[in-house]
């Protein structure tokens, strides 16, 4: 195991793609120490930031980082990795994890924004909040997330899984409004309350909402009331309106909200 | 053989003792490259820009002590074109596509685009006088009228744009036919490129009309694009050509809707085997994820039925239309993959390399960094089996590429890639190594006497995509693919003398004040404004 201290609060933003397992694996803790990496636009070793401490125990083949300390300056933790294991105990920045292939990352504490953007494999789970854009694409693209798991224990941000593909994004807070924006596939799953237009110009894929949403987008449609619902493999117990939608761009996405919880809803059960 | 150069210029010889040798043994020494068609400065490639912030995240370049920082894939931004062309060897580029009326911003962007000399063409194939102009038969008018815009866009070449088609779009609609008639003007997209192409011969222009044809990119169309080359034919002198029909890739497409959407190169590379008034470029298509831009905004407004992408529609007052769509293209797709059997096609199938030339009609077909690769489609069978074995099933089978075995020699790179385009763009001072030549030269670290393209292309590719030295205005600008001088280039106008100036009556002024949101008295750009111009003198017959 190898931990990182950070040797003093960052005031600026410290861009650091090389704290990934891909970049430790099979490096001395000096090799480790002259990795580059930038604070604000001056480029440093990883050496220079943080004090590096090397636990050797060959057996385990897995690399596992550990960052104790304040890392909500730190951006790009564990982007692009493959492999491994990341443990965050504190904050971390933006851009956490993305497009990465593989592995594990643990905040224990909160997220900031793009958090997993366009990522392909792996998980990524938070004990805390996450801001906004979790497994959404790079602006301007169309290639959100496309595999993988994101757990986030607390409260997620706007835009949740946009231009999501593939993969499942579980929230067992509340979410901000958007959630699903352009959704192509992929499954959200939110314990808690949305603040409304999920599943805005959705195209396909499952948008579940346990909690309280105050109204439907009105491209959406009502289709049935499910008893349960299936998130990937375990079942949640319902029951649910389904509604289908964006009917705007043609969309064939599903929405399920809760119906205890959304008593106000019940007048769509007429079109049924 | 040495070449001798001074002064920025190729001369008989140099004092050898003081000069600075570059030995270029076991290489190909070749003219710096001209690309003919390239959309790199404009409004519309900025609105590309603006449109495309992934195309710029996925493409990063750092500064370095010569060079700045830059971004973007298929559009990238102005530094980075520069330097891009530069380490592939390339030293004069035309930007084919800019609305009169962004003159100053396309001016701007050039002025910023390093390494290379330019050149821009001003959209004139929709601009309301010369509608006027060629609808009332004037045709001396027209040309005194084009003579000043040359001069107050500091254009180079009369550009055509799906004749008739933009102005239609202003009304929804479009022209499907040579024969349509544009709506209020009651003239049709023949009379436009005819009339285009007599005041281009009036003017005595070094390049000739520059034309995208109606009905690009639908099936079908290879019949439009016979029918625009045919139309000028009684206009053509004697083995001169007459016409550039331009990414003639996207116009030769057979078949009467997608399903069916087959190559129709076999029927166009005929038809120039056999007439000497055209010369075109491939606009080849490359397997990647691009932005289509261009001028002809209907094309573009299908693109966007087809795709669903984001798109970018403009009307640019009473000048032309824009359109911009980020579009990918596939291997597996039956229609891409036969888009992309079709450049080559062309470029295999039409005899003499001299008219027909390289191109990616960049960004529209791929970036042109794809450049060494079309170079080693074109000069190796093997390169171009490699590739095909991963196309679709269906395009294969009706590719015509199997049955075609020529394979271009490095002599013949050297036309369809500088010294073609420089001949047909006029450039007498380019594309060549002659005595009085710009001293721009590209060497290539690839040994033509060792090495046989047709087998080992990835060598020829790799020496290709980055130039062991460029040389611009007799300096060394580029050593192993890196750039080691930044330069500025010369940007080339034409300075069009008429006998008589053209007559800037009240009706003109009138017009421009009643229809553009640019008075006429801030229309003209002065000749400071460009860094460094190159004015080409051009003598008119009116």
């Amino acid at each position: 195991m190898i931990t990182l201290y950070p040797k003093h609060l960052f005031k600026v933003p410290v861009g650091a793609e090389c704290i990934s397992p891909d970049f430790f694996a099979e490096k001395s803790a000096k090799e480790v120490a002259t990795l580059q990496i930038w604070e604000g636009n001056r480029k440093r070793n990883l050496g220079d930031l943080f004090k590096i401490k090397y636990e050797t125990d060959s057996k385990s083949e897995e690399v596992t980082i550990r960052i104790c300390g304040d890392a909500s300056k730190v951006r790009r933790i564990g982007a692009k990795m493959s492999m491994g294991n990341i443990v965050v105990e504190g904050d971390a920045g933006m851009h956490l994890g993305y497009q990465m292939n593989g592995g594990v990352i643990t905040v224990n504490g909160n997220a900031d924004s793009w958090t997993g953007f366009m990522m392909k494999n792996g998980t990524i789970e938070i004990k805390g909040n996450a801001g906004d854009y979790i497994g959404a694409s790079y602006r301007g693209s169309t290639q959100g997330m496309s595999g993988g798991k994101i757990i986030i224990h607390g409260n997620a941000g706007y835009e949740v899984g946009c231009f999501m593909r593939k993969g499942l994004i579980k929230i067992y807070g509340n979410v901000e409004r958007f959630a699903g924006i352009h959704m192509r596939n992929g499954t959200i799953f939110i314990q808690g309350n949305s603040e409304g237009r999920a599943g805005a110009q959705m195209i396909n894929g499952k948008i579940v909402v346990c909690g309280y949403i105050s109204s439907i987008l009105p491209t959406f449609t009502i289709d049935d009331v499910r008893p349960k619902v299936k998130v990937n493999d375990e079942k949640v117990e319902g029951p649910f309106y389904r509604f289908i939608g964006d009917l705007a761009d043609g969309g064939k996405g599903k929405l399920f909200v809760s119906k205890t919880r959304n008593p106000h809803l019940s007048s769509y059960e007429e079109y049924l | 053989m040495d070449i001798a150069i001074k002064d920025g210029k190729i001369v008989e010889k140099v004092g050898e003792k003081k000069a600075e040798v570059v030995d270029a043994s076991g290489m190909i020494v070749m003219p710096g490259g001209v690309d003919i068609h390239c959309h790199i400065a404009g409004a519309e490639v900025n609105s590309g820009r603006l449109l495309r912030p992934e195309d710029h995240f996925k493409d990063v370049e750092v500064k370095t002590a010569l060079t700045r920082s830059g971004v973007g894939y298929s559009i990238p931004s102005t530094f980075t074109t520069g330097y891009r062309y530069s380490r592939m060897g390339y030293t004069t580029v035309m930007n084919p596509s800019m609305p009169p009326l962004e003159a100053r911003h396309t001016h701007e962007e050039l002025d910023d685009t390093p390494m290379v000399d330019k050149a821009t063409y001003p959209l004139l194939g929709d601009w309301w006088f010369v509608l006027e102009h060629l609808r009332d038969g004037l045709i001396e008018e027209c040309a005194a009228h084009i003579a000043w815009m040359m001069t107050a866009t500091k254009g180079y070449a009369i550009k055509i744009v799906n004749p008739g088609g933009l102005e239609a779009w202003g009304f929804g609609r479009n022209v499907n036919s040579l024969d349509d008639s544009v709506p209020y003007f009651n003239i049709t997209p023949r009379e436009i490129i005819r009339g285009l192409c007599k005041v281009n011969k009036l003017l005595n222009l070094p390049h000739t009309i520059h034309v995208h044809t109606n009905n690009l990119g639908k099936p079908g169309n290879y019949v439009t694009a016979l029918e625009t080359m045919k139309c000028v034919e009684d206009l053509a002198e004697e083995n001169r050509p007459a016409i550039h029909v331009t990414h003639v890739q996207f116009c030769a497409f057979k078949g009467s809707d997608w399903q069916t959407m087959s190559s129709g190169a076999e029927e166009i590379a005929k038809y120039v085997n056999h007439h000497n008034h055209v010369t075109l470029d491939m606009g080849q298509v490359i397997f990647t994820d691009t932005t289509t831009m261009t001028a002809d905004g209907p094309f573009q407004y299908g693109l966007y039925n087809l795709t669903g992408n984001k798109w970018v529609n403009h009307d640019v007052e009473t000048e032309t239309t824009a359109g911009i769509v980020p579009f990918r293209y596939k291997r597996k797709s039956a229609v891409h993959a036969t888009q992309w059997s079709i450049g080559l096609e062309l470029a295999l199938l039409i005899k003499d390399p001299w008219k027909i030339y390289m191109t990616t009609d960049h960004p529209n077909g791929g970036p042109f960094t794809a450049y060494p690769n079309i170079i080693a489609w074109l000069m190796s069978q093997v390169a171009r089996k490699k590739t095909m074995s991963r196309i679709s099933k269906r395009a294969k089978r009706k590719s015509l590429l199997p049955s075609v075995d020529r394979e271009l020699s490095f002599y013949e790179i050297a036309i369809v890639t500088r010294a073609g385009q420089a001949k047909a763009l006029g450039l007498t001072q380019k594309g060549h190594l002659g005595v009085g030549a710009d001293a721009d030269v590209a060497i290539y670290d690839v040994n033509p006497e060792q090495v046989d393209p047709s087998k080992k292309y990835r060598t020829a590719r790799k020496a290709f995509k980055r130039a062991a030295y460029t040389i611009k205005g007799g300096e060394i600008v580029v050593k192993d693919g890196q750039i080691v001088r930044p330069v500025f280039g010369k940007t080339f106008w034409l300075d069009v003398k008429t006998s008589l100036p053209m007559e800037i009556n009240d009706d003109l002024k009138r017009k421009f004040r009643e229809y553009w949101t640019v008075e006429y008295e801030n229309y003209p750009i002065p000749d400071r404004f460009l860094h460094v111009p190159a004015p080409i003198p051009v003598k008119a017959e009116v």
